[in-house]
Parts: C-alpha cells; structure tokens; sequence
C-alpha cells in the first residue's frame, strides 16, 4: 500500500470510528443523572507536595473549578437540587496553594454567606476564609472590610462589623470612607441609610464581580423600600376587608396599586398567606435579608 | 576550549533537527488558547492565570527538554560509538561534556527566550483595553519586568536539572538516567522536610542525615519564586545572586563529577 492510501484508509478509519460513536450514543443515550461533584483529595497540604513547584498553577486550577461548581449549582435549572458543599473545599486549596490569592477569600466572603439557594448560607466559612487570608496577609485591609460587610449583611452583628470596619481603617492605604462607615455602623447599623452607604462604596470597586454582588445588595435595599411601601397599601386593604385573602388582581381592583407591581428584575411581588409582601423565589433579588429561603411563592 | 565550542554547536544543531523547538508551536497554542478561554472561566484573574501559565509551561517544557535531552546527551554516543572517533581527534573527554552541557543550555536559552516573547505579547494583547484603574487593582502590572526574574530562576533552575542528567548520563542507562534524575528534581522539592526531618521522625540520628541531606541534595525549591513574582511580592537582588551563586557552584559541582567520572571510561 501506498504512504498516501494507508493514510487515506487511516482517515476513512477514523471517521467510521466517530461515526460508530455517534450512532452508538444516539441509540442508547446516557440516563440523565443529576450526579454530585467529586473532589479527590481535600487536603492543601497533600495537593501542595503533589503539585511540586506548580502549586500557584495548580491553585489556578482550583479556582477555575470552585468558579465552574458555583456558577453551575447558582445557575442550574429549578429541578436541580442546589448542592453548594465544595464550594469552602474547593475555595480552601485555591488559597492553600496560593497564600496571596486575593479574589479567591473574597469571593468566598460575598458568596460563601449567601443565603440558600444563592449560596450555601455558610457565613461561619466565609469567615473561616478570610481569617485564613489575614494570617497570610495581615495587612490587607480589603479582608477585614470584607469580614465587617459579613457580619453586617449575613450576621446582622453591627458591633462587630462596627469594629472591623475601624480595624481596616486604621491599615495604611486603607480608604477613606472606611473610618466614617465604622462610624455610621456603630450608630445606624441595620439602617437601610448605612447599608446604603457600605454597598454604594462597594459598588464602586474595581472587581467587577464585588461591584455585582454590591449592586444586587442595593438592588434588594431598594426592593425593600417598594415592598414597606406595597405593605402599607395591603394593610390598608386588610382593614377594610378583614379577614378577606389579598391578591393584587384585588389590589389593583381597588386601584390601591396602578398594576401588579415588579421588582427590578421585572418579576411580580408576591403577597404570603399572612399578607406579608415580598420578592418572589423566582426573583435574582431572593431571598431578601430576613426571608427564609424555603420560603415558597 | 575550542572543542568544547564545536561539541556544544553540535549539540544546538541536532537538538533543531531533533525537532525540539517544535514544543514552541504547543506553547503558543496553548498560550493564545488559554488567553482566549480564561475571560470566560476566571472572573478577572486571567491576567494572572497567563502568567501563571505561561511560567508553568516555560518550566514543564523546559524541564523535559533537560531531563530527555540530557540523559542522552552522553550515553547515546557511547550507544552508537560515536565517541570512538570523536576521541581519536584532539579534544578533552571534560571538553566534551562542558560542550554537550552547553549545547543543551544554549537549546535551553532559546526555548525559554522565544516563551518569554511569547507570553509578554499574550499579555499585551490581553492588558490592551483593560482601563488603568482595573489594572490599579491587580497585585502586579501585567507587562511586569519583575516576571523576567521568575523566567531567570526557572534558566536557572534548568540548568541544574540539566547537569544532573548529564551527570547521571556519563554512566547510566538513559531510562535508569532519567528515573534518577526525575527522582533528584522531585527530592529537591521537598528539602524543606528533610531539613525538619528530626521533628518529623523523632530522633537526634534522623536530624543529622535529614540535614546532611538537605545540604547535599540540590535544593530545587529555592529556584521557584512564579507565585511572589506573579503577586508582585519583592523578590530582592541578593536573593536572585545568591540563588544563582549556589546553582552555579553546584552545577560546577556535578560536570567536574561527570568529567571525572566520564574520564575513567574505558573506550579502548
């Protein structure tokens, strides 16, 4: 045979092979499993003697993949059990190979305390990682900023964000609007005005995705507002038909509100049983602070 | 020394036509590849996901090249009797292997060269565009002169690696050469344990031969500063001296061994 006949017999070869394969797989298709993520090894340190002198590489690796899994379980279809527990694992060997790999710590603050189904709700880790990044790295202020933004916002524990927030002030190179935050905290902590002024100094950072979860803190504050407002308009409704259900068809029938109201994503509000008003579990607003995330439109 | 020059010219031309730049070809791939994808995958970090890459690759790349290059260098003459001839001429057996390790390191240095350009324009055209105040908020600028001092290690480091497999190829088997020296590379990575080696063990005897381990082994993971660099972490210039200075005694070390060694050879 020929050099220029084996390869084409090679080609038509392979070709048959991928056909095969195909075919093969359009007749008997894999069974659609919802399987959970593995992870191998979990130690730092084992990945570390294993990974030789490539470890910043390796960490590299890790992220992308703590990326991948939170962004697959944030973003996959309702049916799908959201299932958040590699995320710390994963979070912990990035910065176990990578000591100074910023993003990684505080990526895990923001979405580590996420409630579910946005995030696992693990603020105690989201903690436990940032305390792992000032040990490296005691003079990163960005830490403890982010370490007061999860008592505020996860916590609710305004003293302790209070102080954190004055700790990272005191850093050289801090800035600073980080000393009269602490201030407002101590005094207005809970108020939607301080909120207001962490996140609106947040959204101005330079990491795009700080600067998203920022804004969809704002997103939510403002949410709340509309909602105090739409309560009221319930409450007034309630008292003049006691004990009736409130829907909005009956809102807007009673030209209390001009149409079902939308949040900013354009989902509609919803009104619970009790008549409480809040974001539905449709919503990239839900769960609002305070709402349970098992709690059903 | 004009022997060695010949030897190591030699060595330079047969690596070209060995094909061993062709691994430039998948660096570049990989390098503009990756540069494409990591927008996509990294939130941010792909600047320094290049970087990281791109030192990683120059040393994988690098490190092959030294290690299969090198313990061929020797034994395959030998194999084909080639050094029969070689020897009836007027060159030195030292000659001959300063010139084979130099070929090598001369093959070395335009492979890491070449990676280098390589990266810096990857990471030109992946910074073009980024605004200044993105940009303020990374650990280190991304056309970063402090990444040639990683690069300057990671030759370093290369060229260590390449005199051990020198070292082992004047009188190993290839395969046996390139396990030892693979198993060398890998011990020197973990130097630090053996220095701790008593608190590990237990035991003043298991101290004394973790130290004296620790000293004689070549310490290969002093050469690796990719992560301070890649953080713009100061790496100072009398660490890069003495990094350099202790590469350079220990590879002396290993060729006047190898020398030795290759000179009580019997060819005859």
């Amino acid at each position: 045979m020929t050099r220029a006949g084996a390869g084409a017999a090679a080609t038509v070869c392979l070709g048959a092979a991928v056909a095969l394969h195909a075919a093969q797989d359009a007749r008997y298709p894999s069974p659609a499993i919802d399987r959970p993520e593995l992870l191998y090894v979990r130690s730092g340190d084992t990945i570390k003697r294993l990974a030789l002198d490539y470890d910043a590489f390796a960490a590299d690796v890790y992220w992308i993949r703590a990326l991948q899994h939170f962004g697959g379980e944030r973003t996959a279809p309702p049916d799908h059990v959201r299932d958040y527990a590699l995320l710390y694992p994963l979070l912990d060997l990035t910065t176990t190979l990578d000591p100074y790999f910023s993003i990684a710590y505080r990526f895990g603050a923001i979405y580590l305390g996420e409630p579910y189904p946005g995030g696992p709700g693990r603020a105690d880790l989201a903690m436990t990682l940032l305390r792992k990044g000032l040990a490296a790295q005691p003079q990163k202020w960005q830490y403890m900023q982010d370490i007061g933004f999860v008592y505020y916002w996860h916590l609710q524990d305004y003293k302790s964000a209070a102080t954190w927030f004055q700790r990272a002030s005191e850093i050289q190179g801090a800035p600073s609007w980080l000393r009269p935050l602490a201030a407002v905290t101590l005094a207005e902590g809970g108020h939607r005005s301080a909120s207001r002024a962490l996140f609106g100094q947040l959204a101005e950072s330079e990491e795009p995705w700080l600067r998203d979860a920022a804004r969809l803190r704002l997103r939510q504050l403002d949410a709340m507002d509309v909602i105090d407002a739409l309560q009221a308009r319930v409450a007034l409704y309630q008292r003049e038909h006691p004990g009736e259900p409130v829907t909005w068809q009956k809102l807007v029938a009673a030209r209390l509100v001009p149409s079902v109201p939308v949040d900013s994503a354009g989902v509609p509000f919803i009104i619970e049983a009790t008549g409480r008003v809040t974001v539905a579990r449709e919503s990239p607003l839900f769960p609002l602070p305070g709402q349970k995330p098992d709690n059903s439109s | 020394m004009n022997a060695a020059r010949s030897v190591a010219i030699a060595v330079f031309k047969e690596s070209v036509r060995d094909r061993i730049f062709y691994n430039l070809v998948l660096f570049a791939v990989l390098l503009v590849g990756a540069s494409i994808l990591m927008g996509q995958l990294t939130a941010g970090q792909d600047v320094k996901i290049i970087k990281d890459l791109g030192l990683t690759a120059t040393s994988v790349f690098g490190l092959f090249i030294s290690i299969f290059v090198g313990i061929n260098l020797v034994s395959k003459e030998v194999e084909r009797r080639s050094v029969y001839p070689l020897f009836a001429k007027p060159i030195r057996r030292s000659e001959f292997i300063i010139g084979k390790y130099a070929g090598l390191l001369l093959t070395l240095m335009v492979n890491v060269v070449v990676m280098t350009v390589a990266l810096y324009t990857v990471l030109f055209f992946l910074s073009r565009g980024v605004s200044p105040n993105v940009q303020r908020a990374w650990d280190a600028p991304p056309i970063d002169p402090a990444l040639l001092k990683a690069i300057g290690l990671i030759y370093v480091d290369l060229a260590l690696v390449t005199a051990v497999a020198v070292l082992f190829s004047t009188y190993s088997s290839p395969m046996l050469s390139a396990v030892f020296t693979f198993g060398l590379y890998v011990v020197g990575q973990f130097n630090e344990d053996l220095r701790r080696l008593d608190q590990i063990v237990g035991g003043p005897a298991a101290g004394i031969v973790g130290k004296a381990c620790y000293y004689l082994l070549p310490d290969f993971a002093r050469f690796d500063i990719k992560l301070a660099v890649v953080h713009g972490i100061p790496v100072s210039a009398g660490y890069m001296l003495w990094t350099t200075a202790y590469a350079a005694a220990y590879v002396a070390a290993l060729l006047l061994g190898a020398c030795v060694i290759f000179s009580r050879r019997d060819f005859k």
